[in-house]
């Protein structure tokens, strides 16, 4: 009997040699989803019933020769801001409360139209307005590996869901980094692709100019078949990797290293070290402005996110988490001339990106500066300070957000205790394609070995 | 507006809507504004621009 298997590409062989039926692929994740999510929390409402009709519609298509591709029969989720016809969306918010869809994002509808199983909805930081899922009206999500510890946000319960086999891949948002740090620290790949390539229209928004769309799942070769399907187009299959020998990536240094767990510093390290020895060649690159990064994705995120939700902060305060309405507050604050001075400095660091990018094939640098943090942790000592943990996540994702480049995390070892750490590849605007053969080149060298 | 002037009423107005708790999280908000204003790469009426520093600069 064949293996059990693990990601999209293999579940898609399998259902296509008929070694295997959508129905029993889906009934295995549901009953994941019994056995797991009382205590991981991953999922806001499950589609148990809705999941097995796709399901057994798929199984008759593909043995009657109708397959519509990769996705065909294949149980996904979806963070639960994304609407979905005919079920609440709730952003993880009393805010919402009452709320029902009744239509699909554009992006559910592509997902449909490729024959995917939607399984369920997602918990969330509540309104997407954090990194670690804590604030959520439902509860935090936690981490399959280790409970007590958050699996990163704010689509933690997307993370949480793949890692866990209750889905073979998820749908997120990431506005500063909300796909890449609960990938990493669930050891998954989480890709955003470019600024407005795939359609935001049916989401709940933090942040209109920062907000992008894509996949969590187990393979760069998985996140390919999504990122295609998400832009409506066909998903290629079975196509080889390129080679990683000759491949050149700037490896950014000074910010982004200052303030690293030193087992993450470590197991990045090690990563490079391999990436060297399969003849990939690394360069030092740095991006001038690198310390104004901070302040211009607060300023431009605050207040976006603050427009969106001033009616309900005025009408319904008390719905919000506490922790999120302050931060929304905060953003109420904010003259219109620090927005447009950060709207200048996002140009300034757009520029510097495509600079550091010129004659490589994409940047690395880590996902996320430390490893998954235990729930009720607010800070942590990094380079010999104490930073809060919101700053600490977000350091080395939101200023891709800001500047629009595709960026994807891939799993980069792990640390003593076995916490997956995430190496981050960044590529050019409008070549996320062009980045997701870089990524699946270099994926099988980064991820061996840890940090141990 | 200064950054202390805009401190002092921001945090004067948050006590007056019931929301003291977010005083220390409008001082670090200053702080990050203060960094904004100091950037470089900032324009001003007086014209004194550091192309090298400007949006279009490689």
């Amino acid at each position: 009997m064949p293996a059990e298997p693990r990601t999209i590409a293999e579940l898609s062989r399998a259902l296509q040699a008929r070694e295997l039926t959508a129905e029993t692929a889906t009934e295995r994740c549901l009953s994941a989803i019994v056995e797991r999510n009382p205590s991981l929390n991953a999922f806001i409402t499950v589609l148990a019933d809705a999941a097995r009709k796709q399901a057994r519609l798929a199984d008759i298509d593909i043995a009657a020769g109708l397959s519509r591709g990769p996705l065909h029969g294949v149980p996904v989720s979806l963070k639960d801001l994304i609407d979905l016809s005919g079920t609440a969306t709730t952003a993880a918010s009393r805010v919402r409360q009452g709320h029902m869809a009744t239509r699909d994002a554009p992006i559910v509808t592509c997902l449909r139209e490729a024959g995917a199983v939607l399984i369920g909805k997602t918990n969330l930081h509540e309104f997407a307005l954090g990194t670690t899922n804590e604030d959520s009206a439902f509860g935090p999500a936690r981490h399959p590996l280790d409970p007590s510890r958050s699996p990163g946000g704010s689509s933690g319960g997307s993370a949480a869901s793949v890692l866990a086999g209750m889905a073979y891949a998820s749908i997120g948002t990431d506005t500063g980094g909300s796909i890449r740090i609960p990938a990493a620290a669930c050891g998954l790949v989480g890709l955003k692709p470019t600024l407005g390539e795939v359609p935001t229209d049916g989401l709940v928004p933090l942040s209109g100019t920062l907000d992008h769309v894509g996949p969590i799942c187990r393979s760069v070769e998985d996140a390919q078949i999504l990122y295609d399907v998400l832009r409506g187009t066909p998903a290629a299959q079975g196509t080889r990797p390129q080679a990683a020998r000759g491949l050149r990536l700037g490896v950014l240094r000074g910010y982004f290293m200052a303030q690293l767990d030193p087992q993450v510093a470590t197991g990045f390290e090690n990563g490079c070290a391999r990436l060297e020895e399969a003849g990939i060649e690394l360069h030092d690159v740095a991006i001038p402005h690198a310390g104004d990064i901070a302040p211009i994705y607060l300023h431009i995120v605050l207040s976006e996110a603050a427009a969106y939700h001033a009616r309900t902060l005025e009408s319904r305060a008390d719905d919000y988490t506490t922790n999120v309405r302050l931060r929304l507050e905060m953003g109420r604050y904010i003259l219109a001339e620090d927005y447009v001075r950060a709207l200048r400095g996002r140009e300034v660091l757009m520029h510097e990106v495509d600079a550091a990018l010129d004659s490589s094939d994409g940047l690395l640098l880590p996902s996320v500066p430390i490893p998954a943090h235990t729930i009720g942790v607010t800070s942590v000592r990094l380079g010999g300070s104490d930073e809060p943990v919101r700053n600490v996540t977000l350091r080395l994702t939101q200023l891709f957000n800001l500047t629009g480049h595709p960026a994807i995390t891939v799993p980069c070892g792990s640390t003593s205790e076995g916490l997956p750490i995430g190496a981050q590849i960044v590529g050019y605007r409008s070549r996320t394609s062009a980045l997701l053969e870089v990524a699946r080149a270099i994926e099988p060298h980064l991820g061996l070995g840890s940090s141990r | 507006m200064t950054m202390r002037v805009w401190l002092e009423n921001a945090v004067q107005d948050a006590e007056r809507r019931g929301l003291s708790a977010l005083q220390p999280l409008l001082e670090a908000l200053a702080r990050s504004t203060a960094a904004l204003r100091t950037a470089d790469w900032n324009v001003d009426a007086a014209g004194e621009i550091d192309e090298s520093k400007g949006p279009n600069a490689r």
